[in-house]
């Protein structure tokens, strides 16, 4: 039985990393950019939540109603400000510049948070469980789960069924011939990353409620996102869960063996999908 | 004559330090339907580049019902009313042919096209509307192409190469169409390797060679010897 619980939880962790790999799985399917400041931004969004249920003494829940608007508006700042000026046939810039916005960010939550670990209280929900034949499963990695179910679902009817899905895809097929249709590809862009750092404070608040966080474990989160991604297959935004799921699973089951093999079992299960199937487990399909 | 609705004066275009185009003058009238000729590398593509904004250029150099455009970026000059069927078609492959056509709508341009009489133009593709635009034969994406740029309603509809590496019978079928769409109210600037197809379609000719207008005339007064002379530079 413990070992069924191992799995139920890793399941509902790989709800969380799933999270982390929407954005930027979206920055990346939309823009080709790869967003080395993706796990940093998580953290500024949990630091934001932090802020916010400070300041107005509110639930993190409620956080969510101004940190997601606040990160979405960031994010279309940051992609026409300068993200924007990075993008071209060269791949090497935008790397460059998201690796020192990490930096960036990593630095200016030090010096304004100082390094103590923080956490987002949640309230009673964070220990509240549910006994399910036997497997005790927690409310709030419940309820994580299910918001990333809810928060793919949503992506997927966004990219393929609106019209923004619409511009999205072309932009991402044909920049040029895109902006011949009358799309401006920065403004697309900047809404594709407002959209992907909405699904990053969500992400953040979640992550902030569950564990502590310190300005220095962005790094970390971005390794989840970016092998949940892969694991998944690049561009498939189903799979960024699939992807997040195995993540999670391999490392509750690692953990069960000896809690220090969490993290390593999580990169061999990375390595072992990445051996067997190069593209990932499923890769973009075609509509 | 009326005011033109395109107005190229001494347009020079570049791509970084080389130049492509040297003082190129060109006018379309509205209702009238141009074709540009020359070899390849003559400056065709670089003329259509210039007019939609996928180059930059002078402002002044490109007037559309007189506004400078040249500077402006393609989807402001999309917005204006300006198309283009681009060569090689160049569909959004992971969107269906429906979704294709839709996209050329998303200039917000309002006018006699749209999806109904785009799919009644080109029947075949109201049958394969929710397909893959890659799964269609050449010519029908070329239609696509058409199509997406008509449901812009542009007043000047630009054709790059639209016959190129189809083959003649559905080359036939898409020029028989084109009447239907200049019809419409729409001025045409027609890019071909195929001479006899663009002069059979076009009041005007321009010939181009090594980014400068080589010749122009009537087309009903062109004779053959003038276009081998100016396709070639060679004195026939």
């Amino acid at each position: 039985m413990e070992w069924i619980s191992a799995i139920v939880q890793g399941i509902l962790l790989g709800g969380l990393y799933a999270l982390f790999a929407a954005g930027l799985s979206l920055i990346f399917g939309v823009m080709r950019l790869v967003n080395i400041a993706h796990g940093d931004l998580i953290i500024f969004a949990a630091y934001m939540a932090l802020s916010t249920t400070m300041l107005l003494g509110v639930h993190p829940f409620v956080a969510v109603l101004i940190v997601v608007p606040l990160m979405a508006g960031l994010g279309y700042l940051l992609q026409r400000g300068l993200l924007n000026h990075t993008l071209g046939s060269d791949i090497l810039p935008p790397l460059l510049v998201t690796f020192g916005l990490s930096v960036i960010i990593q630095n200016a939550l030090l010096e304004v948070f100082t390094a103590d670990p923080r956490k987002l209280n949640g309230g009673p929900i964070e220990t509240a469980s549910i006994d399910l034949v036997g497997v005790g499963i927690g409310w709030l990695p419940l309820l994580t789960f299910a918001i990333a179910v809810g928060i793919i679902a949503g992506l997927q009817y966004i990219f393929y069924r609106t019209e923004l899905g619409r511009s999205f895809r072309a932009v991402s097929d044909n920049q040029d011939i895109a902006q011949l249709m009358g799309l401006n590809k920065a403004h697309i862009f900047g809404l594709a990353m407002a959209m992907a750092l909405a699904v990053v404070a969500v992400a953040g608040i979640l992550l902030g409620m569950r564990t502590s966080f310190d300005p220095a474990i962005g790094g970390g989160r971005l390794i989840f996102g970016f092998e949940a991604v892969i694991i998944g297959g690049l561009g498939n935004i189903w799979g960024t869960l699939a992807g997040g799921v195995i993540l999670g699973v391999a490392q509750t089951i690692g953990a069960k063996f000896d809690p220090g093999y969490q993290i390593l079992s999580g990169h061999i299960a990375f390595l072992l999908v990445l051996a067997v199937r190069p593209n990932g487990l499923f890769p973009r399909v075609e509509h | 004559m009326s005011d033109p609705i395109l107005d190229l004066q001494n347009l020079n275009a570049y791509y970084g330090d080389f130049q492509a185009l040297y003082g190129v003058d060109l006018t379309l009238q509205p209702n009238e339907v141009v074709a540009v000729i020359g070899a390849n590398g003559a400056g065709k593509s670089t003329l259509m580049k210039s007019i939609t904004g996928m180059i930059s250029n002078d402002p002044g150099a490109v007037r559309f019902h007189g506004d400078s455009i040249g500077a402006l970026r393609a989807d402001q000059i999309a917005a204006k009313g300006i198309a283009l069927v681009p060569e090689g078609r160049q569909l959004f492959p992971s969107l269906s042919v429906e979704e294709n056509l839709l996209i050329g709508g998303k200039v917000g341009r309002s006018g006699a096209w749209n999806l109904s009489k785009v799919y009644d133009l080109f029947p075949v593709l109201r049958e394969r509307r929710s397909q893959s635009s890659t799964s269609l034969s050449g010519g029908q994406q070329q239609m696509v192409a058409i199509g997406r740029a008509l449901m812009a309603n542009p007043e000047l509809i630009l054709f790059d190469e639209i016959s190129l590496g189809l083959a003649p019978v559905v080359i036939k079928q898409i020029y028989s169409a084109l009447p239907d769409i200049v019809g419409e109210g729409m001025s045409a600037l027609i890019v071909e390797q195929d001479i006899s197809k663009a002069l059979s379609v076009s009041s005007r000719v321009f010939c181009m060679m090594e980014g400068r207008i080589a010749l122009e005339s009537k087309t009903s007064e062109v004779t053959h010897d003038q276009i081998t002379a100016a396709y070639f530079g060679v004195e026939a």
